[in-house]
């Protein structure tokens, strides 16, 4: 592997829920400056991964660490959740997207500037007073979120409500609004689900950039092949909770194993590939 | 039932005036009005002197009863269309809908001048004068529990707690140690806000109906407490005696070192009153000031992203816990303001004036208000206390006909007075978000 190192660790993550193993002893690691896919067939626990890796679950077992450019270190699985995108600084979007439908594109993107502007007015008193530092930071939280409207084509419906979006644009506001709170990995999941062709290959590009020029890592589950083998740099293939492939595109494309789990297997091969992930 | 609404669907297709449509449902409705009044007007039946039934017909009464219908039900299909529904087609002309709107836009300023103007307009009128107080006194609590209700979108059903909380604590600390109204207002907003946070611990994880429940029974708590802890509070005798309010020291009343002989002008009762309606317009003014300027701060767009999805706020790294704590914390605040001037204008207090009913009361006014929106909820508590003065000549119908009046209202208008939703920043264009987007708050 390249110098960048890993940003991303999981170690033998497990999930229960009840008798039901979601995730079994599941380990990866996401490298720095990369995109990253966890790709699946339904069901393979993909979203249980990224609900453990952002906090919305606490892991029945394994570690989660996440490595800062800093090289400070971060225990995910320890770390509350609101915490691990305020200090850990890994933010999400979700498989339903969860836009502020009431609030206005602008306003979706100031509120993910939440902590940064908290400070900025004081814990509310400098804003309250309108202190001269509190407008200017206001300011550069607007002009922040106008780079990002004007970045995915949504510059001039920033004063409409999110929920009256279409739905393309909703998808890449929500991308949007995650990367305004900085972070170092971005979360997705699924995040060309519903769209076509056309906004599929805009996603593409939107998020190449996101890793170029904004150096933040990608994690991302996605059903859209075509996406996920045109961008990703390694994938990581789930099935029944448990990881049964991992490397660059070409090479899951070639996997037997991943061609099973996603069609579908004679009668004796089961037996084969049962013996070989010793199950 | 099915053919009507096809013709509904068919006139909000095609817009413009359909006489056709109206006048068949005012016929509709004049024919159901016929068959039911027919033996409820038009026959009237009584007991003869020998027990045998003597009746008589009506039929004038009946024929105006149904022509009433009939032509009210196209007043109220044309209303329908002038004022309803974005979708539904306007009958009213271009420029007429143009000078509502710049109306519209007037209603805040004329009203804030007109109130200040109250005192002076009826400055011999005693019952005007009480009356805007408590209008004045429901409309602070109505923006205060805005906060809580209308942006954070957590149901608070014993906002009347804090009331008490600021109430009773102007009481005592005024009473007991002979502190000033002034030092004790902002005591009495640290001391509600204080419940505020306490109350707000063990509801954290409750939502909707759980969060409505627990909040009711710490109204309830608060007033058992009152009533129950006879040593501190007087129990159900209350606290008399509480100190009236001074300006800056100089008592409003008659005599060498009160304000008019100070100023040199005859003394007048009015003249506390009017002291008194300056006082709780202040107190409300700070309050909707408060209020608008931290809607546009962080804090306050938390407030109502939390409203909004509370999932997606925990995923932008916003601390849900402090968030929603600041929200109750902020809400029980204005509420102890307001219950301390309460205190200080009754001079008595007692746990009756701190009844759910109260909470429910303060509750209507937002909800019908429109949630979240500041001059919604003015209006509503004028709408609401006003209402309830204005039929004091209809006796014993007075319930009847308010309720009424609330339910045609809800139905009317589902979202309250002002259902839309005013961005809180905005790039080009300011414009109103439609309530159908904007939500309730689930807890």
């Amino acid at each position: 592997m390249s110098g960048n190192g890993d940003i991303l660790r999981v170690d033998g993550l497990t999930m229960r829920f009840g008798g039901i193993i979601a995730v079994n002893e599941l380990s990866f690691a996401a490298e720095r400056g990369k995109i990253t896919a966890l790709i699946g067939p339904n069901g393979a626990g993909k979203t249980t991964v990224f609900n453990c890796i952002t906090g919305f679950y606490r892991p029945s077992a394994g570690e989660i660490s996440l490595t800062h450019p800093g090289g400070e270190s971060f225990r995910l699985d320890k770390l509350n959740d609101f915490r691990i995108t305020k200090i850990a600084k890994v933010a999400r979007t979700f498989q339903n997207i969860r836009l502020f439908a009431g609030m206005t594109a602008l306003e979706n993107l100031m509120v993910a500037q939440h902590n940064k502007l908290m400070l900025a007015s004081g814990l509310t008193f400098l804003g309250l007073i309108g202190a001269p530092s509190w407008r200017a930071a206001e300011k550069q939280a607007i002009e922040r979120a106008t780079f990002w409207l004007e970045r995915i084509g949504l510059k001039d419906r920033a004063d409409d409500a999110a929920g009256n979006l279409p739905y393309g644009d909703q998808r890449r506001l929500e991308i949007a609004r995650a990367m305004c709170t900085d972070p170092v990995l971005l979360c997705l999941d699924e995040p060309a689900a519903g769209l076509n062709a056309r906004e599929s290959a805009a996603l593409s590009e939107l998020l190449l950039s996101i890793r170029d020029d904004h150096a933040t890592s990608v994690l991302l589950i996605e059903h859209d092949m075509s996406v996920v083998m045109e961008i990703s740099d390694a994938i990581v293939v789930l099935d029944y909770g448990v990881k049964i492939a991992e490397g660059t595109p070409q090479q899951i494309r070639d996997d037997q194993r991943v061609i099973a789990a996603y069609l579908g297997v004679e009668d004796e091969e089961v037996e084969a590939v049962e013996q070989e992930l010793g199950l | 039932m099915a053919k009507i609404a096809h013709a509904a669907a068919a006139t909000a297709a095609k817009p413009g005036v359909d006489v056709g449509f109206i006048f068949k449902k005012a016929l509709i409705s004049a024919l159901v009005a016929l068959v039911l009044f027919s033996l409820m007007i038009g026959v009237r039946t009584e007991a003869g002197p020998e027990g045998q039934l003597i009746y008589w017909t009506r039929f004038g009464d009946l024929a105006g009863m149904v022509g009433a219908v009939f032509v009210g039900s196209i007043v109220v299909e044309l209303l329908r269309r002038w004022w309803g529904p974005v979708d539904t087609p306007r009958l009213m002309p271009e420029g007429a809908r143009k000078t509502l709107s710049v109306a519209g836009r007037a209603v805040a300023p004329i009203l804030l001048i007109f109130t200040i103007l109250v005192p002076v307009i009826f400055y011999d009128q005693r019952y005007i004068l009480d009356l805007g107080i408590l209008v004045l006194t429901y409309v602070m609590l109505g923006w205060g529990l805005n906060i809580v209700v209308g942006l954070a979108g957590l149901l608070d059903l014993g906002y009347v707690a804090f009331y008490a909380v600021g109430a009773y604590s102007y009481a005592l600390l005024a009473t007991n140690f002979g502190l000033s109204f002034w030092i004790c207002l902002p005591l009495a907003g640290i001391l509600a806000a204080f419940w505020g946070v306490l109350l707000g611990f063990p509801v954290l994880r409750l939502r909707g109906d759980y969060l409505a429940i627990v909040t009711l029974a710490f109204g309830e708590i608060i007033r058992l407490v009152i009533i129950n802890w006879q040593s501190l509070t007087g129990g159900p005798n209350g606290i008399s005696g509480i100190p009236r309010p001074t300006l800056f020291g100089i008592p409003l009343v008659a005599g060498e070192n009160g304000l008019a002989a100070k100023l040199g002008i005859a003394f007048s009762p009015s003249q506390r009153l009017v002291f008194l309606f300056y006082l709780i317009l202040a107190l409300a003014l700070l309050t909707n000031w408060a209020t608008i300027r931290l809607r546009r701060l962080p804090i306050g767009r938390a407030w109502e992203a939390l409203r909004e999805d509370e999932v997606a706020c925990r995923a932008l790294g916003i601390n849900t816990t402090t968030t929603k704590l600041t929200a109750f914390a902020t809400g029980a605040m204005f509420g102890g303001f307001a219950g301390a001037f309460f205190a200080t204008r009754q001079g008595f207090i007692s746990p009756e004036s701190f009844t759910f009913q109260e909470s429910a009361l303060v509750l209507a006014i937002v909800v019908l208000g429109g949630m979240g929106s500041q001059l919604g909820v003015a209006l509503a508590a004028l709408t609401l206390i006003g209402g309830f003065e204005l039929f004091r000549g209809l006796d014993q119908f007075r319930m009847l006909v308010f309720g009424l009046s609330m339910v045609l209202l809800m139905v009317w208008r589902p979202r309250g007075l002002i259902g839309h939703r005013a961005p809180t920043v905005f790039l080009e264009r300011n414009q109103a978000i439609s309530s159908d987007l904007v939500k309730e708050g689930h807890g």
